[in-house]
């Protein structure tokens, strides 16, 4: 999987590939992001990481468009699509991959053909039917799961299912200029969580696909990240490589990565 | 005060839940406009015919036992019901005739069109609705498919067109189950069974009935796809979901059957009163 960025400009590199500007985003009455603003640089691995409940999938869906935001505009590549239409944002989506929460596999197709699909229903992508799935097959050995391909989604185990996320989100020719991992290492083993970190890594440093990782795993992050992000109450508190993370003071920031409650969310069972 | 508190309360209540019919009765609208405005891309291309036909075989072929339980019953149920009073009124001739009619132009299609929402309608929520609170959707979204035009189209499609095909077996087993009992269980004779059934059942009856069905299966398809892609999260809300779909199918049946009689009746007297002109 070679990169196909030559027909990109310096100034274009230089630009954040992603920008959020003053994003807010309710849910009924609960702010869930309150003001955000957020430039990812272009080819760098950026991590977002906060507790359950604190909106980083909201962010990611904002960031291809699956969620409007109440307030503040969204950017890919210097343009604004959180106006976009649904049609409009095709071509958009097309350059950035998500691999969801839930692994969203669908039912009713194999392995193979949920790895290929991303790749025979985008007109930009140059390969035959041949190529397509040749390049589906590398990409599920890579991640470890070579012969699954006849396989349905629900023969798999939930690890297994992740890993066909994984591969369908980078099958592709030319590949994504973005992924977006919603808690790509959920439900795995130390080992493949490691597999998946280093592909992670790989990806970024060989091909340049610039990441955003939405996770709790802090391994990930410390091992992933160029940049990390602690969301909290709707808003950023903490913006930090992982060197400086680790010598952060803020309590909340302090408690969270070394996995230690909240003072409030103490319960005791005997009175 | 506390009486004003519920008074208001209720009132608040009811202004949402009617802000919120409004809401869906437009969306609805809206999602079934889109639907349909996909549906030459689908017939013109080989991708979208390779999306239809596995549909076929689930919506049609896979009903084709209910369909044939259905449609026989209603026939024998009708003859056993008719048979005594049409003996004593010395028409039992008749009676072939009448209940084709029957079967052909109203209770085949009806009947047929309340299986299919509850079999079909139903499998076709929980399946969209799945796909929605697992993420499928969304995903088919992130990758520039539109989830309509992959999932809906295609469903529709098929409950449009094999509807009244199934409609047919349905009254083809009904005038052959309502014959066998006629025959077989009160002796009566083939040949006037038959000769009526020619006699009285027209080309008009058969193609009103066909004509509902179409719209019972688009309505089916519609209404269901609809559902699962609204449904709220979760196992309950799935189920919640197929529920409305079957309710909200089988009332829409009848009103649109109230309705297209209406119209096919003022039709009829149009066409065949200017017919006896001439």
């Amino acid at each position: 999987m070679d990169s196909d960025r030559s027909s990109e400009t310096a100034a274009d590199l230089r630009r954040p590939i992603i920008e959020l500007r003053g994003v807010t985003k309710r849910f009924g009455r609960q702010l869930v992001l309150d003001d955000i603003d957020l430039a990812v640089e272009r080819g760098k691995n950026t991590v977002i990481i906060g507790r359950s409940g604190t909106g980083k999938s909201v962010l990611l869906k904002h960031i291809v468009g699956l969620l409007k935001p109440d307030r503040g505009e969204v950017y890919f590549e210097g343009q604004r699509i959180d106006q976009l239409s649904e049609r409009a944002l095709v071509p958009i989506r097309r350059q950035i991959s998500f691999v969801f929460q839930l692994n969203a596999l669908f039912d009713s197709m194999t392995v193979l053909e949920n790895v290929t699909f991303p790749m025979m229903e985008n007109s930009d992508v140059r390969l035959d039917r041949e190529q397509m799935i040749a390049l589906a097959r590398r990409c599920l050995s890579m991640v470890g799961l070579a012969g699954f391909d006849h396989k349905r989604p629900a023969e798999l185990s939930g690890g297994e299912k992740k890993r066909v996320a994984f591969a369908r989100a980078i099958a592709m020719d030319p590949p994504p200029k973005v992924i977006l991992y919603d808690e790509p290492t959920a439900g795995l083993d130390p080992q493949r969580s490691d597999v998946i970190n280093k592909l992670i890594r790989e990806l970024q440093e060989k091909v340049h696909v610039t990441g955003i990782v939405v996770t709790h795993d802090m391994k990930l992050a410390y091992e992933v990240g160029d940049r990390i992000l602690m969301l909290y109450n709707g808003r950023f508190i903490a913006d930090c490589t992982p060197e400086e993370l680790r010598q952060v003071r803020d309590p909340h920031v302090r408690r969270f990565v070394d996995g230690e409650a909240e003072p409030e969310d103490v319960v005791t069972y005997v009175a | 005060m506390a009486r004003m508190n519920a008074l208001e309360t209720g009132l608040a209540n009811l202004g949402a839940a009617a802000i919120e019919g409004i809401g869906h009765f437009g969306r609805f609208w809206v999602f079934s406009g889109r639907a349909l405005s996909f549906i030459p891309m689908e017939l013109a291309s080989v991708r979208g015919w390779r999306r239809l036909l596995p549909q076929c075989f689930q919506i049609g072929t896979r009903s084709v036992p209910v369909i044939m339980l259905t449609g026989m019953f209603i026939g024998i149920i009708l003859i056993v019901q008719g048979y005594e009073q049409f003996d004593n009124a010395g028409l039992r001739d008749m009676l072939g005739g009448i209940v084709n009619i029957s079967v052909a132009s109203e209770l085949g299609p009806v009947l047929a069109g309340v299986m299919l929402a509850g079999r079909v309608g139903g499998a076709l929520t929980a399946e969209l609705g799945t796909m929605n609170v697992t993420e499928q959707l969304l995903a088919l979204r992130s990758m520039g498919a539109d989830p309509i035009r992959f999932l809906v189209t295609p469903r529709f499609l098929a409950c449009l067109l094999l509807t009244p095909l199934l409609t047919c077996y349905a009254d083809l087993v009904g005038a052959l189950g309502a014959w066998l009992v006629f025959v077989l269980y009160y002796g009566g004779e083939s040949e006037p069974y038959w000769r009526m059934t020619r006699q009285m059942v027209e080309f008009w009856h058969l193609n009103t009935g066909l004509l509902k069905a179409l719209w019972f299966g688009g309505t089916i398809g519609l209404v269901s796809c609809y559902k699962g892609f609204h449904c709220k999260p979760g196992a309950q809300g799935v189920g919640e979901a197929c529920t409305q779909a079957f309710v909200v199918s089988f009332i829409l049946i009848l009103m649109l059957d109230f309705f297209l009689n209406v119209f096919l009746n003022g039709l009829y007297n149009l066409w065949y009163g200017f017919r006896s002109l001439i």
